[in-house]
């Protein structure tokens, strides 16, 4: 087994496309349920209402990729409105349902032969990326020690970046002003912060919509790299995977979702690529498991390890054990 | 003995002066009232919870609603504070309607309310949990919260005065500590001190002394009539009757959503009605008696009157009358 081309591959999606986009998805989360306490199961309708808003905008209408950006986000606003007005006054568990709904609605629409000319139907809608590979600054491959990037891979990764780096400096920004005290105030007793006088519906729609924007600028990311919007990407899993992230991560910490998401994609990689090693070299009895099984084993492994750092880490990798510490007394 | 300096301050002579001509029935008039409620009503399926036909709070005095479980105090309370809405009635807070505000906006007006189940935001520190009691704070508008320039001289200033309170209520030790950390009776001395950061004109305290250990009482009990002496009125629950002698000026006894009786505490404890609604009409009645009642069949048609009346309507003033007057 090659553990040095294994690590280097694996190392590649520490920092690769994928983390990027669900550290935005759980970032956005993070805002919603890690501060907010807002159970927002419909993430992945936001990051579809992001990637649509420019494949829709720019292969559909022919219109500048721009206004695409701008839909999108306004798309994401407007979806955190439609959500959060009908059931931000209610119960928390009435946002989950309707938003797990909702996020099933929107890809279904997504992939419906109905909406065929508009979205694409289940094939979505490609050819909308041009004008961001356009923007391009960087003209040859970047080399880096055993790492190589070729020139489109690197522009999505700098732009990603940095969007993660923009959304963790927003929320930490927030959350240490007297607004993000307020958000947590909320996730603690809503009725108690309401009798200091805030207006507690205003704050869940703002986190909310919040959320919602970064998780539009996840969905806007990915397909801009896949060159495609492919409606099924965008599935209830989707979701719970950010939601995996922002746990393992640790939920209400500013870089637990990006550490969270770096570390799953990077483990998978190299769970994925150990695991075919040992099979080809066989390490593992092929009646035991082949090479085909290796993409549910992994699953199965991060599922077990997730459900250890609930048992010996509750808080998550950053999370503070005091906090957890004070839900048993 | 901290019961004689809470008796002999200049405000609680001035709240027991105004008081003193107020005559002693449900719905009296007060002189300068604070808050003044008209039927206010609320149902729960064919329960009549609160049916309050007029009652007033006077301003500056401490006005203790005491009643037995299930008299409708607490379902009083969350109707004025708008976190229920009642089925009818009206209220007034310093002369502005405040039927169907939302809680937020009563705790603006200077309407501020604690909890019978304490709510101290257990994952915030101490010190957070009384900066957020501030209102009015530049940095809770989402843009400017990301400008620390624009709110940091303010937030230094609630921060003093919160601190200030904290060691008024002598929990400055614990500023840093998470707030879920604290003991039973400290998680009470900081939600109310959290309310007083919001500027409260009148003070709801919805069961201040439930679950404190008893050697905490008394000293609950001073910070309760600090309240008045720093120019606040105090609204709170109680049902325990004893609790409320030492510091109320002025008592409402509500029972079955009824108010039963009013006046200050001396006069109350002794009312027959007060006594009835805590203890049952027949409390005084020897078993010999109602024996005796039940051959003649008076106790019968008590029994089939209660049965057949009480779900529906709320009649405990006339009826506890009605048994009165049977004896």
């Amino acid at each position: 087994m090659d553990w040095g081309n294994i690590l280097e591959l694996s190392l590649r999606e520490l920092i690769g496309v994928q983390a990027i986009v669900f550290a935005l998805a759980a970032i956005g989360i993070n805002v919603q349920f890690g501060y907010t306490g807002l159970l927002n199961f419909g993430q992945a309708a936001f990051a579809a209402v992001g990637g649509y808003g420019i494949a829709v905008i720019v292969t559909t209408y022919d219109m500048s990729f721009w206004l695409g950006l701008v839909v999108g986000i306004v798309g994401a606003i407007v979806l955190a409105l439609l959500l959060g007005i009908p059931t931000l006054r209610l119960r928390a568990d009435y946002l989950a349902i309707v938003t797990i709904a909702a996020s099933e609605i929107v890809r279904l629409v997504g992939r419906s032969a109905w909406g065929r000319d508009v979205f694409g139907g289940s094939d979505g809608i490609t050819g909308f990326s041009s004008a961001f590979y356009d923007l391009n600054p960087f003209t040859e491959p970047f080399e880096f020690g055993p790492f190589q990037f070729r020139e489109r891979v690197l522009w999505v990764l700098v732009v990603g970046w940095v969007l993660v780096a923009v959304c963790t400096l927003v929320v930490w920004l927030l959350m240490r002003s007297p607004w993000g005290r307020v958000l947590k105030g909320i996730r603690e007793d809503e009725d108690a912060v309401r009798s200091l006088g805030k207006n507690v519906y205003a704050y869940k729609m703002q986190s909310l919509v919040l959320g919602g924007v970064i998780g539009a600028l996840a969905g806007m990311v990915y397909s801009l790299f896949q060159g495609a919007m492919q409606p099924d990407v965008y599935a209830t899993n989707f979701t719970f995977f950010a939601y995996a992230i922002l746990i393992l991560g640790g939920a209400a910490t500013v870089f637990g979702p990006v550490l969270g998401a770096a570390i799953v994609w990077f483990a998978f990689q190299f769970i994925d690529l150990a695991l075919r090693g040992a099979i080809r070299q066989d390490y593992i009895p092929s009646w035991f498991m082949d090479a085909n099984d290796t993409g549910a084993v992994r699953f199965m492994l991060t599922g077990i390890v997730l459900v250890l750092l609930l048992v010996f880490r509750p808080q998550g990798i950053l999370g503070d054990r005091r906090e957890i510490a004070l839900d048993a007394r | 003995m901290p019961d004689d300096n809470l008796s002999l301050t200049a405000k609680r002579e001035a709240a027991v002066a105004a008081l003193a001509d107020v005559p002693r029935e449900p719905g009296a008039k007060k002189p300068d009232p604070i808050l003044v409620a008209d039927d206010v009503k609320r149902h729960f399926g064919g329960l009549l919870a609160v049916d309050v036909d007029h009652v007033e709070v006077q301003r500056g005095a401490i006005t203790a609603l005491i009643g037995p479980n299930g008299a409708g105090k607490t379902t009083f309370f969350n109707l004025l504070t708008g976190f229920d809405r009642a089925n009818s009635g009206s209220w007034t807070f310093n002369g502005r309607s405040l039927h169907g505000t939302p809680p937020f906006k009563v705790a603006r007006a200077g309407m501020v309310r604690t909890f019978q189940l304490t709510k101290a935001l257990s994952k915030l520190t101490v010190i957070e949990n009384m900066r957020l009691g501030a209102t009015g704070q530049r940095g809770e508008s989402f843009w400017r919260a990301m400008l620390p320039f624009t709110w940091r001289g303010q937030e230094d200033a609630i921060t003093e005065r919160a601190e200030e309170l904290l060691a008024r209520f002598k929990l400055d030790t614990k500023r840093d500590d998470f707030a879920g950390s604290l003991s039973g009776g400290q998680r009470k001395l900081l939600e109310m001190a959290r309310a007083l950061m919001v500027g409260p004109e009148l003070v709801m305290l919805d069961e201040p002394m439930a679950g404190v250990n008893p050697a905490l009482t008394q000293s609950l009990l001073q910070h309760v009539a600090n309240l008045r002496e720093q120019g606040m009125t105090v609204l709170f629950i109680e049902h325990d009757m004893d609790m409320v002698r030492d510091i109320a000026d002025w008592v409402v006894v509500m029972g079955q959503g009824r108010i039963l009786a009013e006046g200050p505490p001396e006069t109350v404890m002794s009312d027959h009605k007060v006594i009835d609604a805590y203890l049952g009409a027949h409390h005084d009645q020897s078993l010999a008696e109602l024996e005796e009642q039940l051959e003649t069949g008076t106790l019968a048609e008590e029994v089939a009157a209660e049965l057949g009346q009480a779900p529906a309507e709320a009649v405990p003033v006339e009826h506890t009358g009605e048994t009165k007057d049977g004896r």
